[in-house]
């Protein structure tokens, strides 16, 4: 018997707490690294870049007539540069936004599984339950980084298109461009939280297969399907409990008074997809084996 | 693995409850007693396997594709959960005790996994990140130690995925040595190695092996494990063949006498008559069992009969004798 083993294991070294989170920090630093999360980025940030450039155009020779057209407040963009911000979350919220989160939800633990990544973080032992809420915080974290990019694009593109100053509301009222601000950055906030159930609905997809591909496809076709279902009528019942149901409700933000109701039960349903499939996602997790 | 009632212990928490026996722990890495697996379409894997790999030594583990090393391999190191039987690894249960147990060993699981958009450093970097038990204030100075180690700190700056396969396997390596290790789990270390890589890689595993560090090797090279190993195991179609110290292992196989003559017909019959078993010509060569008398008579005897001897030699039993004595198959994949 060698003279190290008769050091018990744990008189070796007394890990601190804060250790723990140094998987974190790597996988953020991963996933930012990688071509295709870069490249998701671009593309949103592009939407804006289009929108405006867009808008610009078709009201170059004059007032545009095209009222109940197109995204929510893309009427008001040329009046103020501001609209351009909350137009830009409407057009990407419904797709663009929900498809890159799908993306970065599926690829994080099956694509770790097809590239055999996955069995060696375990054995250095990541642990599995603090792997997979690493992996929650991270697409998480990637959902309030992709809403900031749409976000933060569209003031830019805005600032540089369009006139700036005081806003008006959709009740009417007049609020400053600083308060204006606030909220176009609360509603951002929101977006970010609207994705958190495709997030967790991702995760759990990723669990289930060893196919990066696999995963992001049935995620990202998931969301499309439930998207549909969402605009049938006969399905009327159903729709409260589909995830993307009250995801535009952040343009009450801009009401005066703010109109609380749906997006408190958008939270609320988001905050119920987080647990029944980050359950479901831990439970398949725990007590698969890895044979990728 | 995190079973649910583990999943809020503190990380390295020790309990003496998940001993095993005593007296195990002492002399033995890994015990496994009648470990089992069924795989869900009904494939028995492994079956009812009883595994003691001594404290010190270098472990061959052989056997051929598909007799179910790997499976053990992921069971021992808490990635597939047996169906039956236990599995202890430096004392502790597996999986229960996988995050204690885990940080003390270094595995190479069926090749390198690499990052291929991420440098050969930065991949090891992750790696060991990934550990809780891993000092981020020494991590830059452990990962530099682990690559000059593998040689690899010309190359560390490149993408992982311009790397050769060599490279690769020796990337691998050195994830599994980033900590001082009780343990080295190495599947297939030299796969992909030039003849000279191999060396070097043989070399460190003694040295590793000179340190104190138990090794457990598993190999379809079976001059390799003759090699490197001390002891060796050997499974065939789910089931351990024998385990022992490599010496003893090929000592029970019996060496061949091997007989070059221009005469080979006449030698057949001298050396059936000298009590010679199971003899075969190729050509001027004749091979047999040896018998229990001196060889020196039997010699004399072809002599007498005007057998003209060119050669006649007691080949040693190499462990490959040794191996298709026991699972009277070479290294064909298993049906």
């Amino acid at each position: 018997m060698s003279r190290a083993e008769t050091i018990p294991a744990t008189a070796l070294r007394r890990p601190s707490p804060l250790w723990t989170l140094g998987l974190l920090r790597s996988e953020l630093v991963t996933t930012i690294r990688r071509w295709r999360t870069l490249a998701l980025l671009g593309v949103l940030a592009a939407v804006p870049v289009l929108v405006g450039i867009a808008v610009k155009i078709q009201t170059r020779g004059g007032a545009a007539d095209h009222s109940g057209q197109g995204p929510a407040f893309i009427t008001q963009i040329t009046n103020n540069g501001l609209f351009l911000v909350f137009t830009a979350l409407a057009a990407t919220l419904p797709f663009f936004l929900p498809m890159a989160v799908g993306v970065v939800a599926g690829d994080a633990i099956a694509g770790e599984a097809g590239a055999g990544t996955l069995r060696y973080l375990l054995v250095a032992p990541a642990g599995r339950t603090r792997l997979l809420l690493t992996k929650y915080t991270t697409v998480m974290a990637f959902c309030v980084l992709a809403t900031l990019v749409v976000a933060v694009s569209a003031l830019i593109v805005g600032v540089l298109l369009f006139p700036l100053g005081d806003l008006t509301t959709i009740s009417g009222t007049r609020i400053s461009f600083a308060e204006g601000l606030g909220r176009a950055l609360l509603i951002a906030l929101v977006v970010a939280a609207s994705l958190v159930g495709v997030a967790a609905l991702g995760l759990f997809v990723s669990t289930l297969t060893g196919s990066g591909i696999a995963a992001m496809a049935t995620t990202v076709g998931l969301l499309i399907t439930v998207q549909i279902l969402d605009q049938i009528p006969q399905l009327h019942a159903l729709q409260p409990y589909f995830f993307p149901h009250y995801w535009l409700s952040f343009a009450d933000l801009m009401r005066d008074p703010v109109y609380w109701d749906d997006l408190v039960k958008n939270l609320g349903l988001q905050a119920l997809y987080a647990a029944v499939f980050g359950s479901a996602a831990w439970a398949r997790f725990t007590t698969k084996d890895i044979s990728a | 693995m995190d079973e649910p009632s583990a999943a809020g212990r503190e990380a390295g928490d020790t309990g003496d409850a998940e001993r095993c026996a005593p007296g195990q722990a002492e002399t033995s890495v890994i015990v496994t007693r009648g470990l089992t697996k069924r795989y869900r379409g009904g494939q028995l894997a492994v079956d009812g396997l009883d595994l003691t790999v001594p404290a010190g030594s270098v472990f061959g583990f052989l056997g051929p594709n598909g007799s179910g090393k790997t499976t053990t391999i992921r069971m021992l190191m808490g990635l597939i959960e047996p169906t039956a039987g236990t599995a202890g690894v430096l004392g502790r249960p597996m999986p229960r005790a996988a995050r204690a147990v885990l940080p003390q060993v270094g595995a190479l699981i069926e090749g390198p996994a690499l990052y291929g958009f991420l440098s050969g450093r930065d991949n090891l970097l992750r790696y060991d990140a990934a550990d809780p038990t891993a000092d981020p204030r020494t991590r830059r100075v452990r990962v530099a130690a682990a690559l000059d180690r593998v040689g690899l700190t010309a190359a560390a700056g490149k993408k992982a995925k311009a790397y050769s396969l060599g490279m690769k396997q020796r990337l691998g390596l050195a994830a599994a040595l980033l900590q001082p290790r009780r343990l080295l789990v190495l599947d297939e270390p030299t796969n992909g190695l030039d003849p000279q890589g191999m060396r070097e890689i043989r070399t460190l595993i003694r040295e590793l092996a000179a340190d104190g560090t138990t090794v457990f090797l598993s190999s379809h090279l079976l001059d390799e494990i003759e090699q490197v190993c001390t002891h060796a195991a050997v499974m065939a179609r789910g089931r351990l063949v024998t385990q022992g110290a490599v010496a003893d292992l090929a000592a029970g196989a019996r060496g061949r006498l091997v007989v070059t003559t221009p005469d080979p017909a006449e030698a057949a019959r001298v050396l059936k008559e000298q009590g010679v078993g199971d003899v075969i010509a190729d050509g001027d060569r004749i091979s047999g069992e040896p018998p229990a008398r001196d060889l020196a008579e039997v010699n004399a005897a072809l002599v007498a009969a005007g057998v003209r001897v060119r050669g006649f030699t007691l080949v040693r039993a190499s462990l490959e004798d040794a191996f298709v004595a026991l699972t009277g198959e070479g290294f064909d994949v298993a049906g």
